[in-house]
């Protein structure tokens, strides 16, 4: 994420290798969580790793096929600080009665 | 007074007159919109896991083949939609404007493949399993609305997607948009694969029935 780029303009970033590589990372990742549904693991924790992979699925879409890497840093600090901040807005609400879930069938 | 301009020029892109995200503004209002859209499907998915985790009689019914192989393959044609994706907007930005119209299409047929392979999924499990968003032969009732809500709400944003591209292409073609049109229909393309990517796991891998 460059602090300055120095254009309005629009601007050509990334190779057509590096896409590629991001694409088939992506599959990789795919292929791992499909691995993990074979593993019947307990709700919970499967949960956890799936949210876990997924988010750094779409961190990699959004820093390369969303081009975010090669914004400036305030459009990223506009975008996900709020997002992230209202989403522990929601959580805020649902944490506690989860962890009442939790302990009502363990 | 001089002094106090020239603080201005120097001390921050803020102060007015410059472009402090050097992006266009159609850019940064899809950003605020699928910032907005991407809080809507988070409250889904939230919803969503926790009925999932609270219930102790939620329904497996996804086995290996023909639905998470199903699903899987959604899944690939979904990414490499957005390769096609990423390749229209590169052409895009270099000039080559036939070149990156025939990206948006094989984006495009992407994105149809995917509606049709995802309505045979519905459809089998609507006709064949006689499952409804408020009961199903399985077990928990809300399985039906959850699956039926989130895939639902996902199908809807890839069908505006491909109109979407569809009329970028047309007119990007024609000369009538530029680059950054494609631009900023590739970030909604890219958001509607980045969605799929947490549905696919929360509905269909925490719901795998290895006995099938």
């Amino acid at each position: 994420m460059s602090a300055h780029g120095a254009t309005v303009e629009s601007h050509v970033s990334g190779t057509t290798k590096l896409f590629l590589w991001v694409w088939f990372w992506l599959l990789v990742l795919t292929g791992i969580e499909v691995l993990l549904a074979y593993l019947r693991l307990e709700p919970r924790l499967m949960l956890i790793l799936l949210v876990g992979l997924s988010l750094i699925k779409s961190a990699l879409i959004v820093a390369y096929f969303m081009h975010m890497r090669f914004e400036r840093l305030g459009l990223f600090l506009t975008i996900v600080p709020a997002l992230v901040f209202c989403l522990c807005m929601i959580l805020i609400f649902v944490f506690p009665d989860s962890l009442r879930i939790v302990q009502m069938h363990p | 007074m001089s002094d106090t301009e020239l603080d201005f020029s120097a001390a921050s892109s803020w102060s007015g007159g410059v472009s402090p995200y050097a992006t266009n503004t159609k850019k940064l209002g899809m950003w605020l919109f699928l910032l907005s859209d991407s809080l809507t499907f988070s409250s889904a998915i939230l919803a969503y896991a926790y009925v999932r985790l609270s219930s102790t009689n939620w329904p497996r019914p996804f086995e290996i083949s023909p639905a998470v192989v199903n699903a899987t393959v959604m899944t690939l044609v979904l990414l490499s939609s957005s390769l096609t994706m990423v390749m229209a907007v590169h052409a895009g930005h270099k000039g080559k404007r036939k070149s990156a119209v025939w990206w948006i299409i094989g984006t495009m047929a992407g994105g149809l493949l995917f509606d049709f392979l995802h309505l045979s999924e519905w459809f089998r499990l609507i006709f064949n399993e006689k499952v409804t968003p408020w009961s199903n032969p399985w077990g928990d009732p809300l399985f039906g609305g959850t699956f039926f809500g989130l895939t639902g709400l996902h199908m809807l944003h890839v069908t505006i997607g491909v109109i979407y591209l569809g009329i970028i292409a047309y007119g990007f073609g024609r000369g009538k948009y530029n680059a950054d049109h494609v631009e900023v229909s590739g970030l909604y393309w890219h958001f509607v694969d980045l969605v799929w990517m947490f549905i696919f796991p929360m509905i269909y891998l925490m719901s795998v029935n290895l006995k099938g």
